[in-house]
């Protein structure tokens, strides 16, 4: 069963003399289970296929379905953010500075109708390795990699099926890359996660997930197995510079 | 006698829970070489580029034993003739460049005005030498780049162009903060290989401050690595990977790698210790 | 004395901490450590002292003045100051000024209040509902605010106490009606640059409503900015309100409203100068008390220097 279907997707800002498009015609298909990657430059439009798919960029064509069921325009139902949760890449932003640790957990509880909301705050925190004595800080008063943990915590509240990663370690230091990334791969293995997860480093990608798309200008140009990126054998000019940039770096 | 020489480096903060030592008795110096300065957020290594340039901000302080460029010790000087060496002697180049150039002003105009107030000549003068300038970082339509505005700009042309402005004092040393990890791969390499000509052509002192071992090792010739405001290990950058010290061996083993696939990746174990340790002297 | 002062300093460390154990111990940590911040700023102590020395003044303004207000004595007019009985002198008709001025800062601190609740209240409602619609919405909300803004503050105000009659209460209700605009500006252009954010993206993404965002979500970090904003218009409120007593359109005689205390002595200013100059002198004084105090807020709330 594909756990999503992106075919001939279209997205674009602005109208008229202004419009940019973002997207064009991209095709990829991820299977429930599987982690899928989208690598490319900034601007390549990778992070705007995930805006289409969780709403946030209204102005888009083409189809998306998520398990089976097709999305149309920026609303979303209830059943979507059951089963589509976000990480976004800069855990600083992405945290209300006024809202305590159990704020925002409560509040994602109560959202998304629990009522055991107090053990449940507790539950999340210890599957994100945070443990109650981070429960009632505010963010400023935790560092990067604890902040992304929450973040992570409050996508998975919701219990969803499928989580889109944007660029979710790009701001942190490279030894607390690895604990999150870590702790990616365990949740993915505990709660039978789908991963689309976007990044412009290709070893995170290559280690993170199973197949992965190369964009560029707002185009896929090749769609491939991570062992084929480890191989080298990777198709399209483009996405062989990237490989040979990125190794030499 | 070295470019510049510093000894006992602190930088502190006063906070409400006691002072903070940002930088703790770090001592170093630097020849005509690309010197790293690598290390994670919060490590000091920033701390460690503008404290010697001066400008760190009220109310943290700056001490050192001496901080000396060319046998002349910085900490003597007053504030106005601290601003003569910033620029004409010791030139800075920040992260992100959209935050360096005045937005309201075209790319040339700035330029100009840079070189003229280092330089005693015509404004027609000034234009060819910005023009010069300007190719001298690999820009390839110099006429159009100098009627443009900071905006207009993408980041590997900012940052270029902010290289080329550091570069008309014809500084001896220039202190680089992160200079491309705004910058996507591809011209990121760009960048480093314009900088890297011209440091070489030039015999200019480099400190490259940077969070990426690869780049540093790659690029530099010496790396300090800094932890919780101290050096912890100095190294030849192309012996980084034969690195001795724990911290250094675990920020490398934490990265993933395309040519060894593995379920985890390494966690970097932190020792206390390492916090206590003194400083390594980062001279040769 | 040694066990004080070590519970002291559990109190102390307890408020200090960085690792908060329940949700009122976090909010209570927060509060003290801003304390902490606004008292670090000697202006902003020194303003908010005179404010709290304002409140207890009108608290207790019977006890305190030493005639009443509304005696007069026409034998005893226009004494100078330091006069027998009378510290700051008599007014035309033989009033304690003094008595007058504890009395007036009752109406003064009403005025304000009543400013303060309604003005900033109203312009954030409208700036961040407008700020977060967009759309038509946005345009027609803040086409409104536009016209409140383009008239001189005073002449609105004026137009509206004439229409709906002197008197304290329809002053207050001119002046907030022409106060909001600004606070619907500031409001809108904070929920711009927060509805963008990426916490506001994922509490969207949990599914919450236009409704949770704004009050949840975007109020809490507009209120800091409107409140520093509200104590650096306070003197401008009290002198809007001095303004429309002086005009005889706020508060009544005999009402001792410091505007209109300075209105009926501007008559003698030339050989009596202090009936007219000690309450500007207190409307002065308070004015630089909130204004002081606003400077200090800024720096505990704004909230752009949220990494403390």
């Amino acid at each position: 069963m594909t756990a999503l279907t992106i075919k001939n997707l279209n997205v674009w800002f602005g109208a008229h003399h202004d419009r940019v498009d973002a997207v064009r015609g991209a095709n990829f298909e991820v299977q429930v289970g599987e982690s899928f990657g989208l690598v490319g430059e900034s601007g390549s439009g990778k992070s705007t296929i995930l805006k289409a798919i969780t709403g946030l960029a209204p102005t888009w064509s083409g189809d998306i379905s998520v398990e089976g069921t097709p999305l149309s325009g920026a609303k979303r139902d209830r059943a979507f953010y059951k089963t589509v949760q976000m990480v976004f890449q800069d855990p600083y932003a992405s945290l209300h500075p006024r809202h305590t640790v159990d704020q925002v957990l409560s509040e994602t509880l109560q959202l998304h109708g629990f009522k055991d909301i107090d053990t449940r705050v507790v539950k999340l925190l210890d599957d994100v390795g945070l443990g109650g004595k981070f429960r009632f800080r505010y963010p400023h008063q935790i560092s990067g990699g604890q902040r992304q943990r929450v973040a992570v915590a409050r996508a998975l509240a919701g219990e969803p099926d499928i989580l889109l990663l944007d660029e979710p370690t790009s701001a942190l230091d490279v030894s607390v890359q690895a604990e999150i990334l870590n702790l990616l791969t365990d949740l993915r293995d505990e709660h039978k996660l789908t991963y689309l997860m976007v990044s412009h480093d290709l070893p995170v990608i290559g280690h993170m997930c199973d197949r992965l798309a190369v964009m560029k200008d707002g185009e896929i140009v090749e769609v491939m197995d991570s062992e084929d990126l480890r191989q080298g054998t990777a198709k399209h000019d483009y996405s062989r510079s990237l490989l040979a940039a990125s190794a030499a770096a | 006698m070295s470019l510049l020489e510093v000894e006992n480096l602190w930088v502190r903060f006063p906070t409400r829970q006691g002072i903070f030592d940002a930088v703790r008795g770090v001592s170093f110096n630097l020849e005509r070489e690309r010197l790293g300065i690598v290390g994670e957020s919060g490590s000091g290594k920033s701390m460690t580029g503008r404290a010697i340039l001066r400008l760190i901000r009220k109310p943290g302080i700056v001490e050192a034993d001496s901080i000396k460029l060319e046998g002349q010790n910085l900490l003597d000087l007053s504030e106005p003739e601290m601003r003569e060496v910033r620029g004409q002697k010791i030139s800075m180049v920040m992260q992100d460049p959209k935050f360096s150039l005045n937005p309201v002003m075209t790319i040339g105009d700035q330029i100009m005005e840079a070189y003229l107030l280092h330089n005693n000549t015509s404004k027609a003068q000034a234009r060819v030498k910005a023009i010069e300038m300007l190719e001298a970082v690999s820009i390839r339509d110099p006429e159009r780049v100098m009627r443009a505005y900071p905006h207009e700009m993408s980041g590997g042309m900012g940052q270029r162009i902010m290289i080329a402005m550091m570069l008309i004092p014809d500084p001896q040393i220039l202190i680089a903060d992160e200079p491309t990890s705004a910058l996507d791969v591809s011209v990121q390499r760009q960048v480093l290989d314009i900088m890297d000509g011209l440091v070489k052509k030039r015999g200019m002192g480099l400190i490259f401050i940077s969070h990426d071992l690869n780049l540093v090792s790659e690029f530099c010739d010496r790396v300090l690595i800094m932890y919780a405001g101290r050096i912890v290990e100095v190294c030849d950058a192309d012996k980084l990977h034969e690195a001795k010290h724990p911290y250094t061996q675990g920020l490398l083993n934490s990265l993933p790698r395309l040519d060894q696939p593995k379920k985890y990746l390494e966690v970097l174990q932190r020792d206390e210790a390492w916090t206590k340790e003194d400083s390594v002297r980062g001279t040769r | 004395m040694s066990n004080i002062t070590s519970h002291d300093q559990s109190w102390r460390a307890w408020l200090m901490t960085d690792a908060p154990t329940s949700r009122r111990h976090a909010r209570l940590a927060n509060l003290y450590q801003g304390w902490l911040t606004l008292r670090g700023n000697s202006m902003a102590m020194f303003g908010l002292g005179i404010l709290l020395a304002l409140l207890l003044i009108a608290l207790f303004a019977p006890l305190l003045s030493p005639h009443d207000p509304f005696t007069q004595s026409l034998s005893n007019r226009l004494q100078p100051l330091g006069s027998e009985g009378h510290l700051l002198g008599t007014d035309s008709l033989g009033r304690d000024i003094l008595s007058r001025l504890i009395y007036g800062s009752r109406i003064t601190l009403y005025i304000v209040a009543l400013v303060a609740l309604i003005a900033p209240v109203a312009g954030l409602l409208v700036g961040t509902v407008a700020g977060y619609a967009g759309g038509w919405t946005d345009t027609i909300l803040m086409r409104i605010t536009d016209i409140f803004l383009a008239f001189p503050r005073l002449v609105l105000a004026l137009a509206f106490v004439a229409a709906l009659g002197a008197g304290i209460e329809n002053a207050v209700l001119a002046i907030s009606l022409t106060a909001w605009p600004p606070y619907a500006r500031i409001a809108r252009a904070e929920t711009l640059t927060i509805r963008s954010a990426d916490y506001i993206s994922a509490i969207r993404l949990q599914g919450a409503g236009a409704l949770r965002i704004i009050t949840k979500h975007i109020w809490p970090l507009c209120i800091s900015s409107l409140i520093v904003r509200v104590t650096l218009d306070m003197a401008g409120i009290i002198l809007a309100a001095a303004g429309l007593g002086f005009l005889g359109l706020g508060a009544q005689p005999p009402s001792p409203e410091w505007g209109a205390m300075i209105s009926e002595g501007r008559r003698f200013i030339l050989d009596h100068w202090w009936v007219a100059t000690v309450p500007g002198l207190a409307i002065f004084t308070v004015s630089l008390a909130f204004n002081l105090l606003g400077d200090g807020l800024r720096d505990v709330l704004d909230p752009k220097d949220g990494s403390q």
